[in-house]
Formats: C-alpha cells, sequence, structure tokens
C-alpha cells in the first residue's frame, strides 16, 4: 500500500518532485490570493457591526488557523522522523519551522490591529492570545535547537523531538475559547456544519484561506529543497545538478 | 540488577556527588530568595500590593530557580561519560532517568518548598495562601523538573546551552505556573482550590510518564 512511497526516501527523487510543484502550487496561491483578496478587502459585504474593520478577518483567520496546522505538520513530519529515521524529515522541520513562526506572528499582529479598534486595546491576556504567543515561542525554540549544533543531524534530530514535545499546546489554542470563557470570540467557520456568517462573506473566505495555504506549500517547497541542497551538498546528485545549470549558461 | 537497585545505585550517586558540591544546591536556593527579595525594594513595601502580586512572584522565581540548576542534571555525567555508558547498560533507560530527576528535585525544588513559608510571611501572604504555595510547589516542582529535563537532555551538547534551555522550556512551563498561581490567588480569597490542584496533579502524573520517553530520546541523540 506504501510502496509507491519508497522511492521518495531518495533526496535526488523528492527534490526534482517538489522542483515540479513549486511553480504549480506559486501560480494557484497567486489566482486565488488575487481573486479572494479583491473580492473579499473590496466587494464582499461589510459587517453590521464592525464595518469596513472586520475585513482583517480575511488575513487574520487564515494566518491564524495555518499557523497551528503547520506546526501540526511539522510534529508529524518530527514524529515520522524519529520513528522512521527518515533524514528528509528534519529537513521538512529545518523549512517548515520559520514559515510557521512567520503565520503565528502575522496571526498576533493582524489580532492586535483588529482588537484596537474592536476591544479598546492592543493586546489581553487571553486564552487564546496567550496560548498563540506560546506558539510563536515554541516556533522560535525549534529554530534555536536547529542551528545549535554544529552537526546539522544532531540539531535535526533534536528539533524533531522539541516540535513534538510542543504539540500539547495546539488543543489548548483550537479550544482555549471554549474552554474559558475569554474576550476571544469563538470559532466562527469550521469544517463541519454551517459558518456563523453569511454566504457571501463566507465564500471570499475560502477562497482567501486557499490562496494562502497554496502559499504556505509554495513557500515550504522552495525552502524544502534549499534544505535538500544545503544537507546533501557533497552528494554526486547535487553536483550533476550543479555543474547542468553551469553549463546551459 | 534489579530495577530497584538501579534506581537506588543512581539516586544514592546523584545525591552523593551534589553533597560534595554544596554550592549546586545553595545557589538555586539563594537566587530565588533573593529575586523574591528584589520585588518589595523594587515595587514598595505596601502589604496589600505585595499580598496581590506574591503567587505570582514566588512562582516566577521558582521556574527560574529550577531552570537554572537544569544544566547541572546531565551535564557532568555527559562530560566524563558516564551518561553513555548508563545509554548503553541493559537496563531499561525509564528506571535511571527518573531516579535522576527525583534526585534532582530532591536537590533543587524541595528546599525551595522548605523555604517557602517563610518567603510567604515575608510577602504578607495569609496563612491559607501561604499553604497553598507550599501545596502547589509540591505538586508543581516535580514537573517543573521533568518538563526541564526533556530541555536539559536535548542541550546537553551544546556550547551555548543556557539561553537555548529557557527559550525551549519555559513556554512549556507556562501551564504550571498559570493553574499554580490561579490557585494561590483563589486561596486568598478563601475559595476552594481543588480543581487547580488536581490539574497541577495531571500535569505531574502526565510528565512523570511521558517524559521519560522524549528524555531518553533526546539522551540518544545528544550523545549521538
Amino acid at each position: 500500500m506504501w510502496k509507491w512511497l519508497h522511492p521518495y526516501a531518495n533526496p535526488a527523487t523528492t527534490y526534482h518532485l517538489g522542483q515540479k510543484l513549486t511553480p504549480w502550487f506559486g501560480a494557484v496561491s497567486a489566482i486565488f490570493l488575487i481573486i479572494g483578496l479583491t473580492w473579499a478587502l473590496l466587494f464582499a459585504p461589510a459587517d453590521y457591526q464592525q464595518g469596513d474593520s472586520f475585513r482583517i478577518f480575511y488575513l487574520h483567520v487564515p494566518a491564524a488557523s495555518l499557523s497551528m496546522g503547520i506546526y501540526l505538520g511539522m510534529a508529524i513530519a518530527a514524529l515520522c522522523g524519529l520513528v522512521w529515521q527518515l533524514k528528509l524529515s528534519d529537513a521538512a522541520v529545518a523549512a517548515l519551522a520559520p514559515i510557521g513562526a512567520v503565520f503565528t506572528l502575522i496571526a498576533l499582529v493582524t489580532g492586535a490591529a483588529w482588537g484596537k479598534p474592536m476591544w479598546g486595546t492592543w493586546w489581553v491576556w487571553d486564552a487564546r492570545l496567550t496560548s498563540e504567543l506560546v506558539l510563536l515561542f515554541l516556533y522560535l525554540g525549534v529554530i534555536a535547537l536547529n542551528n545549535a549544533f554544529e552537526d546539522k543531524q544532531m540539531g535535526g534530530k533534536a528539533a524533531s523531538i522539541i516540535a513534538v514535545v510542543g504539540v500539547i499546546n495546539l488543543p489548548i489554542i483550537k479550544y482555549s475559547v471554549e474552554w474559558w470563557n475569554t474576550l476571544h470570540q469563538g470559532a466562527t467557520v469550521s469544517k463541519l456544519g454551517k459558518p456563523a456568517m453569511s454566504m457571501e462573506m463566507f465564500w471570499p473566505f475560502v477562497v482567501c484561506f486557499l490562496g494562502f495555504a497554496f502559499l504556505v506549500a509554495y513557500i515550504a517547497c522552495i525552502r524544502f529543497n534549499t534544505e535538500l541542497l544545503l544537507r546533501n551538498s557533497s552528494r554526486p546528485w547535487v553536483k550533476a545538478l550543479l555543474t547542468n545549470t553551469q553549463s546551459e549558461k | 540488577m534489579s530495577y530497584r537497585a538501579l534506581f537506588k545505585l543512581v539516586l544514592f550517586r546523584d545525591l552523593k556527588i551534589a553533597m560534595r558540591h554544596r554550592d549546586d544546591i545553595l545557589n538555586p536556593l539563594l537566587f530565588f530568595v533573593m529575586v523574591i527579595s528584589l520585588f518589595p525594594l523594587g515595587i514598595g513595601p505596601e502589604p496589600t500590593i505585595l499580598a496581590l502580586i506574591a503567587p505570582g512572584i514566588i512562582w516566577v522565581a521558582a521556574l527560574l530557580a529550577s531552570m537554572l540548576s537544569l544544566d547541572r542534571l546531565f551535564k557532568a555525567d555527559f562530560k566524563d561519560g558516564a551518561l553513555e555508558q548508563l545509554l548503553l547498560s541493559s537496563n531499561p533507560n525509564f528506571i535511571w532517568v527518573i531516579s535522576k530527576i527525583i534526585a534532582h528535585w530532591l536537590l533543587t525544588g524541595l528546599p525551595l518548598i522548605v523555604i517557602s513559608p517563610l518567603l510567604g510571611v515575608m510577602m504578607q501572604l495569609s496563612e491559607s495562601s501561604i499553604y497553598a504555595v507550599m501545596v502547589t510547589l509540591l505538586l508543581g516542582t516535580p514537573v517543573l523538573s521533568f518538563i526541564g529535563a526533556i530541555g536539559a537532555a536535548l542541550t546537553v551538547g551544546t556550547n551555548k546551552s543556557g539561553v537555548i534551555l529557557s527559550l525551549l522550556i519555559l513556554p512549556l512551563y507556562i501551564p504550571v505556573l498559570i493553574f499554580a498561581t490561579s490557585a494561590i490567588t483563589a486561596a486568598s480569597m478563601n475559595l476552594p482550590y481543588d480543581g487547580q490542584l488536581a490539574i497541577i496533579a495531571a500535569l505531574f502524573i502526565g510528565t512523570f510518564t511521558l517524559a521519560p520517553f522524549a528524555i531518553t530520546t533526546a539522551l540518544k541523540v545528544s550523545t549521538n
């Protein structure tokens, strides 16, 4: 059943797959983002209470949910690396951590910008905000640990362990708004069931979300391939790649 | 060697080594007392304000003191090779990892609990709050030792472990801090705080059973 996966344990095969996928992810992301953001920022109806300032929702919510999604992906990669000793997973963890950190930061900054007009304050020590901040620290810890070792392999393994340990924070963020009654509102959009917003507002969100998700995939592919090249820089296939590009010029 | 004998052997060995370097036990404790006594100087000696912020201060100082002592947990054994020998032994790593952490807690966590009533009095806490401080420290400091050991095991091979250790471990300490301080605050208002204690106890059981997995994996990575 899993046999089709086996060739991808070879970094060269995976690298070429990544090179093929990267432009597609980029193009799809660009199309979705252009359509989604124009629709969301210019044409979607304004909120009856919050007016136009609710439009930051279209940036804030995708960034926040992707920040958790990226962490989950990174942790799964880390666990696979620890269990099956896949060297590619270390590269995936190293590739994903900075992207996740940036998305967490975007979620926090847009949240602060949204909170100022709506709640009257940039920041409250609310359960969800605090746990999202902790998520940022966890990402920074993974990045720091990755860079702390001379040996890239050891750094990758150590970062994988802390990434798996940090998963404990994800359910806390996800359910913080349900467990504690705090200022941050509950989920407006859920996978199952009807969203708690009008369809005219909901569809641009879906397009925006997909746009950002493909953007993550695009950046992740580029970073992952760069990591692969870095980690395999002494291998023949990388050298062959290098001489090919030089002879083309 | 039976598991019990191994457990005892590592525990008494660590205690004996620590007793010969008494500074290592005393310094985190002094740090704890110093940090706490700085706050009344910085904020002012107003009893109501001190009693209000005391739970947070005592617990933050406990977190920092426990972190300060973590570096010692595996470092010496890593440097002289004892750690590798322990990992190579045919006994389950679980046993001696837990034993080392318990020894560490006896040397760093327990003194904090013993001295905490004195600090509580200095911070103008009521009697019921001081009791809550002691109970939360009793349940919470082992959690700190277990979580901290993960970070110590991960960074034992690096030279700049201090800063990275704090970056790795402090985010994971936050739940303990939140529930412990909320328990003490509840106690100062004469409200029941069994719920918070139950959660800290759950954290203790959870880290006691799960953290050794992460610690042994991390030690294996660090010793390569």
